[in-house]
């Protein structure tokens, strides 16, 4: 699980949804990247994410991963951002009934997990219907 | 005149009856609810933490004051349950808000007036000429023992506010602190949960610092309490903010749209703070309002507002404080609630 | 570019094998192949394995197996692409043969899965997703196949029984199979009422753990010829990639890195779809062998799940999928996978596949795909 260091530097990410985009063609990305995927352009601009969106899939995770068990069940889906972006990401705050593929989210800051009883505590995004 | 120019709170959607607490220690829920006039309280997910109700609220208070972040020069989180013992709230906040490098940040601890510590330094910053905008918040997920008095009542909130000289929401009027060495309520270092003097919380404790923060403000400002629109103090249960308001001589109706404790629980260092919130919700231009913190160890932090013309502007911009409250809330059982409150011990 | 064929194929039964390490595991399949090709010296050897490392600490398998198998100081090669590490490992053998540079290659997959517990098994099989943006956030690899699922239900129409129908129809298969390591029957309602994974997926939608390793041996057709081997000619070969999250793909139902693969394979094969007699596909999830039928192009977009659900896909069907057992029946040691589905089209082209026979095969192909859909190898051979 992260070491401090790769945690560290995925914060803009993480707590700003700090993206980029294509001078070219403006395809936006996120995370980050040097070169666009699309049409292999290299020169990039800084971008935020829009942070409102609409819900393109889920599930529920029953089996979780080891540092998710107690958080399981937990929903997880993908969402397409008002920009186009898409993520995945928790979906909180929302009954399993009510989860739906085009329920409306926003982005919402919350704990991601612990790395057990001492180590750092991993911050990120979740999906809270909006 | 420097003062309030955004304001933002935030409350977890969990909540947890007094019965459903009731039901599992064998007590008697009416006579609790009576005596605590209390009914619910928040409860956070295991996601949500001081730092992530902070980050929210906060983004709810810079919605109101419309400022850029990068220019907030200082980031205050005041909290007895900051998530590390050892590492600061704020610079996650500060990070998450956009305000990272050039910026303070300190984590302010006083039982539960932290956060209106925070905001004192905070407003003071800002009057001192020696930042552009300074942050305060006042966020808490504190414990109670399991089957202890307390439990019925540690809830989970945030609040925030931004200060700062320009298009200010309410101006910043006075403020005055009254602090003594009480030991009414305390946590060792590496014990779980905290423990309280019983009744001694109340007279020598709660009510002599608040009435001595509400006079010594009042005085200093040539005020009394039929000049204030509104008045907020601390919340530990719904009854001890209407007994101290009437040693103060204040009214019901100038404390009840601040009243939050009867269905949030007592949010600590949220808890005045988020009374502030909701009244600057529902206040006029005009508007005085009075807020006495209260913090054991012991002390109160008090400040006279002056609500401006903005408030109608800004008011909208962010989610209402009872509007959290009220709306869109999840009833847990005692055993769910146990499990996020972390006070099942489970194998390492 | 020389033709190259399989002329030697070894597999032992494949489980939760307690008693045997990686190493004994790799070297007892190894030397099956050796023994069924008749020789008894390579030029050189490929390993896919997936994760070595995370499930037994090892790494430099490369140089362990081939110690081990006794053939240092042959130039040995682990090859990594999650779950298409055998695919790619085999690819890899098959163009050094092809261009001269070696004549007898030893191409094998080992993964040994459960000495680690079930935690550490998922966190292994997580690293094949993006690791900051799909696995930072809990999600599983049924996860990812569940969130492909649901999609593909909502844009098509595809229904929980059509997805039970493929862990049904591999188990049938499977059960005929002496080496799989679930070699029984399973039924709709079994499927349907097993544990939920991630909805969708129950835990027989799902592959499980192995143990197990496959190898073959490959070597230019000529040379086959003049051993008296028959010869199992590879015809056709694919490999593409796709963007590693799930998130970052255009159209979350359509396998495009498949797609890719299979296009290749079929240019460099001089093959379309309806001359494929039989294949073996990377059925980790229902989901995935209904995916992967239409993105090889095998049925229509969004018609993979009735294609199963009208039998099109069974072992008298007319488009025979996972006669072994797929997956699902016969196991999933991660880097063993692809070169097993090798040895079952092997096997079916020279007719030894006994009760799991399809008729008249000719022209087989394989389909090995890595992690959500990431990367895909497949191949195309023929009976000459």
């Amino acid at each position: 699980m992260p070491t401090p260091s790769r945690y560290w530097r995925e914060i803009p990410q993480r707590y700003r949804f700090e993206a980029n985009q294509c001078k070219k063609c403006g395809l936006k990305f996120f995370p980050p990247r040097l070169i666009c995927p699309e049409c292999k352009g290299q020169e990039l601009e800084e971008a935020k994410l829009a942070e409102k969106g609409k819900i393109l899939t889920y599930t529920i995770i029953r089996v979780p991963p080891h540092q998710f068990v107690d958080q399981a069940p937990f929903a997880v889906g993908i969402a397409e951002l008002e920009d186009g972006v898409k993520l995945t990401g928790q979906i909180v705050d929302c009954e399993f009934e009510d989860l739906k593929v085009g329920m409306p989210v926003r982005l919402e800051f919350r704990k991601i997990f612990q790395e057990g009883e001492s180590g750092i505590l991993c911050y990120g995004y979740k999906f809270v219907p909006d | 005149m420097e003062g309030i120019i955004g304001y933002g709170a935030y409350i977890p959607r969990n909540r947890i009856k007094v019965e459903e607490i009731a039901k599992v220690w064998g007590a008697d829920a009416p006579s609790y609810k009576r005596g605590l006039m209390l009914e619910e309280k928040s409860v956070p997910s295991p996601d949500q933490d001081t730092i992530t109700m902070s980050v929210e609220a906060s983004k709810s208070a810079l919605k109101r004051a419309k400022i850029d972040p990068a220019e907030i020069g200082a980031v205050y989180v005041g909290s007895e349950s900051h998530p590390y013992a050892v590492k600061p709230s704020g610079t996650v906040l500060a990070e998450a808000l956009g305000a990272t490098p050039e910026v303070h940040t300190a984590d302010f601890e006083f039982a539960c007036k932290a956060g209106t510590e925070g905001m004192f330094v905070a407003l003071s910053l800002v009057k001192a000429g020696e930042v552009k905008y300074g942050l305060a918040v006042g966020a808490d997920t504190s414990q109670g023992a399991p089957g202890d008095a307390l439990e019925y009542s540690a809830a989970a909130g945030a609040a925030a506010f931004i200060f700062g000289k320009e298009n200010v929401v309410a101006k910043a009027i006075k403020t005055y602190s009254y602090m003594t060495d009480t030991p009414d309520f305390w946590r060792r270092e590496y014990q779980y949960y905290p423990q309280h003097g019983g009744r001694f919380t109340g007279e020598p404790a709660y009510f002599k610092h608040i009435v001595g923060a509400g006079r010594g403000i009042m005085e200093k400002a040539g005020m009394k309490p039929a000049d204030f629109k509104y008045v907020i103090f601390h919340q530990p249960n719904g009854k001890f903010p209407f007994r101290v308001g009437k040693m103060l001589g204040f009214e019901k109706a100038q404390i009840e749209p601040g009243w939050l404790v009867n269905r949030l629980g007592n949010t600590y260092s949220g808890s005045s703070p988020m009374g502030l919130t909701a009244t600057l919700d529902v206040s006029q231009p005009g508007d005085m309002i009075l807020i006495v913190s209260y913090g054991s160890g012991a002390g109160s932090d008090a400040f006279i507002f002056e609500v401006t013309e903005r408030i109608d502007e800004v008011r909208d911009l962010a989610p209402r404080t009872r509007d959290l409250l009220d709306k869109n809330k999840k009833y847990l059982e005692y055993g769910e609630y146990a499990k996020f409150r972390h006070k099942i011990r489970k194998a390492d | 570019m020389r033709d190259v064929a399989v002329i030697g194929t070894g597999m032992t039964k494949w489980g939760e094998l307690w008693e045997k390490s990686l190493r004994t595991i790799f070297v007892e399949t190894a030397l099956l192949a050796l023994n069924d090709a008749g020789v008894d010296r390579i030029d050189s050897m490929y390993v896919g394995s997936m994760s070595s490392g995370i499930f037994v600490g090892q790494e430099h398998i490369a140089s362990l197996l081939a110690d081990y198998l006794g053939q240092a100081p042959v130039p040995s090669t682990r090859v990594e692409t999650a779950c298409a590490s055998g695919g790619l490992a085999f690819r890899l053998g098959f163009m050094e043969v092809a261009s001269g540079m070696s004549d007898v290659v030893l191409v094998g997959g080992i993964e040994k899965m459960t000495d680690v517990n079930g935690y550490e098994a998922t966190y292994a099989l997580g690293t094949a997703a993006d690791q900051e943006y799909e696995g930072y956030h809990g999600i599983t690899f049924p996860g990812l196949y569940a969130l492909i699922a649901r999609a593909h239900m909502e844009k098509y129409g595809t229904t929980r029984k059509q997805m039970a129908m493929v862990a049904v129809k591999n188990h049938k298969n499977g059960a005929k199979n002496p080496l799989a390591q679930f070699p029984f029957e399973v039924t709709v309602e079994d499927v349907l009422n097993s544990v939920m994974v991630a909805d969708p997926l129950r835990i027989l939608d799902c592959s499980p753990i192995t143990d197990g390793a496959a190898a073959v041996i490959i070597c230019p057709v000529e040379m086959a010829k003049k051993m008296g081997k028959p010869v199992v000619k590879i015809i056709g070969s694919g490999h593409a990639t796709d963007r590693i999250a799930l998130s970052s793909r255009k159209d979350i139902t359509w396998l495009e890195a498949t797609y890719q693969a299979g296009k290749r394979a079929y240019e460099t094969a001089g093959k379309s779809p309806d001359e494929i007699d039989v294949l073996e596909v990377h059925d980790c999830f229902t989901i995935a062998e209904i995916c992967v039928m239409e993105a090889l192009g095998m049925v229509e977009k969004g018609q993979g799940g009735k294609a199963v659900e009208d039998g099109l896909t069974a072992l008298e069907g007319k488009i025979p999928i996972n006669a072994s057992g797929g997956l699902k029946s016969k196991g999933h040691p991660v880097g063993a996978t692809g070169v097993a589905q090798i040895i079952e089209i092997v096997k079916q082209l020279r007719g030894e596949a006994d009760s799991r026979q399809v008729k008249d095969a000719r022209v087989g192909m394989t389909q090995n795909m890595g992690g959500s859909g990431g990367s895909t190898v497949v191949h195309i051979f023929e009976r000459e």
